[in-house]
């Protein structure tokens, strides 16, 4: 009680502004644990199959022509994707790596997303999509050098297509778009030839919706009606801002107002994920156009290894998502439909140990690069003022050996 | 048998126009994009009926907005084009500085070599023209400060024709800054294809000789620095002009060889004194010509203000009495 004023003042009203209640905002709070009834699902909580609605109706075929193998082998990518990120969380705990983003919670949404994916597609991530990058084939020491500050990421896009990690959010959102459109001048598009018809797909968050080269990129490609998939991960969060703070209506029903369809999924079915996504997919190779896909999911960690969650959410809500975990949900499917055993979860466990212990030795051998380096692969031809900066600095470290030597 | 060199009166903006449908013609990858460069041919008809011969996919009205257009660019650089970008206005490029300098100037190095975004960005720029607010600026700074950037800028209708060329074939991003004020000034150009481009895109030009004081301009100040100099020569005053041509790199060589002749130099340039292209090469050059410096090295440059309003314009820029003023304290020394 040592400030009574601050008692008497409604939360987020100060006395000193005059005005109306529909002026001020007031936080509009979403029940963040409910999709609503346009969210595609296919799967509860408990792995149970759900009945035909009018949200799934469309994508109900594709979940059917699923076979058991595939199955079994999403499960595996969702277990081995949760493994690779806590590895990638212990690694920075002991100080390997200097941060980890951890994609807890999301492994259905990347995994679904990546599945669909072929290999022509491109995929421009943020910084959260290790698992589409496992999907992708990129080996998950690739994804390393970057957290442990030897490089910026540093693979080749080119060899799975899937474009380095971009931290300044809603970069990439443009960068897809503008390959897309170059996919459109290469006539890589509605051919009809599943081998040649591409498409990209670019990867954001529920805080990515408010940039501008989010807005300018949804602008740009419906106007192009480019080959394309923009894919929002709706974890609830964006760091310590919930998704009232950050829009006004969901992205899915953003999307009719930039000329394309969007599409509400359960981000924690990794069917659904699937399906939504591969039907886009295939309409954007087939010249149709963008689709927008939000799938709607919960960061069940941290931001990072540098935030701090119990700051501003509650352990309730926490708990509600749990309940909604994608790994659970796929493993009580699998169990129900007699596709797998306890066997066949066994050797899955197995093999993430085997992953992780993978990761684990390729964090503690990864050499620190050679000083200088850092001067190289700024420009692609020689800069003048870079080469001499090098020479000068290689000349001063070899003013110390000179140093040793002397006093022998 | 050898072709014959072509020579042609062009104004600047002709010579880009000439350069432009060169480089698509050379290139399928090249596109244009940009607001209104298509039936339009741009605000100042750089792009004027390249749309109409190379078509809609490879001349591209782009929708307003800078960010979206460079940012679409890089994909398409990645893509394995070769995007030229047309910035409206100087003043108009801020909304794609984030795009320009977290992702353009860097896409190399942070793939470690794997990745070019070989891409253009031409940026109308400079005042003197009576324009409103936001279209006279200067702002060239900026990008030569962003490693990753190469910044270059013609004077001329000759370097207008051959360095757009050059800028487009680079595999390296390079910011072109065109002088919008001299773009109706017309010049003969020699077009010699066999022989190529008199001079490499990052090479500076004397572009004219003397041995009193060396003028250092670039841009739309190269014709008022010759200017000031034939009125110098009148008053017995002889001074050598430097045409930078390239901002980053820059051509140190051809610099300090003048200055270590003539042993005083002036920067002239419309854009703000203050850390601006003056600032970086007086540090350059009093540490690579200490010892030739009879005087130290003089600034001319827009004051330190927001650029103004027109009517105040012709005394915000440096013109041939300012210029002179300069001259005359570094030769008094």
């Amino acid at each position: 009680m040592h400030d009574d004023a601050m008692d008497s003042a409604p939360v987020g009203e100060p006395n000193s502004v005059q005005h109306h209640e529909t002026v001020v905002s007031s936080p509009m709070e979403h029940d963040i644990t409910d999709g609503g009834p346009d969210m595609v699902q296919f799967v509860d909580g408990d792995g149970n199959r759900l009945a035909t609605t009018d949200a799934n109706r469309d994508y109900a075929q594709i979940v059917e022509d699923l076979t058991a193998e595939d199955g079994r082998s999403m499960y595996r990518d969702l277990v081995l994707v949760r493994r690779m990120d806590a590895e990638g969380h212990a690694l920075q705990r002991q100080g390997e790596l200097g941060l980890w983003p951890s994609l807890l919670g999301q492994e259905a949404a990347q995994v679904g997303a990546g599945r669909a994916m072929r290999p022509q597609d491109y995929a421009f991530p943020g910084y959260r999509e290790h698992g589409v990058a496992w999907c992708k084939g990129v080996p998950p020491e690739n994804l390393l050098g970057m957290f442990r500050g030897v490089n910026h990421g540093g693979w080749d896009s080119n060899a799975n297509n899937f474009h380095l990690y971009t931290i300044v959010i809603g970069n990439q959102m443009l960068h897809a778009t503008g390959y897309a459109m170059g996919i459109q001048r290469d006539g890589d598009v509605g051919t009809g030839d599943e081998a040649r018809d591409a498409a990209v797909m670019a990867f954001t968050g529920d805080g990515g919706t408010a940039q501008g080269d989010y807005n300018e990129a949804m602008v740009f490609a419906g106007v192009a009606n480019a080959p394309m998939v923009f894919f929002v991960q709706n974890n609830q969060w964006a760091i310590s801002e919930p998704n009232y703070k950050q829009f006004r209506i969901p992205p899915y029903q953003r999307a009719r107002g930039f000329g394309f369809p969007g599409v509400r999924v359960d981000g924690n079915d990794v069917l659904a994920v699937y399906a939504v996504t591969k039907a886009a997919l295939d309409a954007a190779r087939a010249g149709q156009g963008p689709t927008l896909i939000e799938a709607f999911t919960y960061r069940m960690g941290a931001h990072t290894t540098s935030d701090d969650p119990t700051k501003y959410r509650i352990a309730a809500e926490v708990d509600i998502w749990r309940e909604k975990d994608p790994i659970k949900r796929m493993r009580g499917f699998l169990a129900s439909k007699g596709h797998a055993d306890d066997a066949f979860f066994d050797a899955v466990d197995a093999e993430a140990d085997e992953l992780a212990a993978r990761i684990r030795t390729a964090a503690q051998t990864m050499p620190d690069p050679e000083k200088p380096t850092m001067f190289d692969d700024i420009y692609v031809d020689p800069h003048p003022m870079v080469e001499r900066e090098k020479a000068e600095y290689v000349d001063y470290l070899a003013s110390f050996a000179d140093a040793t030597e002397g006093a022998h | 048998m050898r072709n014959e060199p072509a020579i042609q009166k062009l104004s600047l903006a002709k010579g880009l126009n000439a350069g432009l449908r060169k480089a698509m013609e050379d290139d399928p990858k090249v596109v244009l994009m940009g607001e209104d460069v298509g039936k339009l041919g741009g605000v100042f008809r750089i792009t004027e009926g390249l749309q109409k011969d190379f078509g809609e996919d490879r001349v591209i009205d782009t929708p307003l907005a800078e960010s979206g257009i460079v940012g679409t660019a890089v994909g398409l650089a990645l893509r394995g084009y070769r995007p030229v970008v047309e910035i409206q206005f100087d003043g108009f490029i801020y909304p794609a500085f984030d795009q320009i300098i977290s992702q353009v100037a860097k896409m190399h190095a942070r793939s470690l070599g794997h990745l070019r975004v070989p891409m253009v960005i031409r940026v109308p720029y400079g005042g003197g023209i009576g324009a409103v607010e936001h279209h006279s600026e200067s702002n060239e700074a900026y990008f030569a400060h962003t490693a990753g950037l190469r910044v270059v800028t013609c004077a001329d209708p000759a370097d207008a024709y051959w360095m757009i060329q050059q800028a487009i074939s680079s595999d390296d991003p390079v910011m072109f800054y065109e002088p919008k004020r001299r773009y109706h000034e017309r010049a003969e150009v020699v077009i010699d294809e066999e022989a190529g481009a008199p001079l490499s895109l990052h090479a500076a030009r004397v572009a004219r000789e003397g041995s009193d004081l060396t003028l250092i301009a670039y841009g739309p100040m190269v014709k008022t620095a010759l200017d000031t100099a034939a009125a110098a020569e009148g008053e017995g005053k002889s001074l050598e002009v430097i045409d930078l041509r390239s901002l980053s790199p820059l051509d140190t060589d051809t610099i300090m060889a003048s200055v270590r002749k003539t042993g005083r130099a002036v920067v002239v340039h419309e854009a703000s004194t203050f850390l601006g292209m003056g600032a970086e090469l007086a540090a350059q050059i009093q540490r690579e010509c200490f010892y030739s410096l009879e005087a130290p090295v003089m600034r001319v440059g827009g004051y330190n203000i927001p650029y103004p309003p027109s009517r105040f314009e012709e005394d915000f820029l440096p013109d041939l009495d300012r210029i002179l003023d300069s001259v005359d304290q570094a030769l008094s020394y």
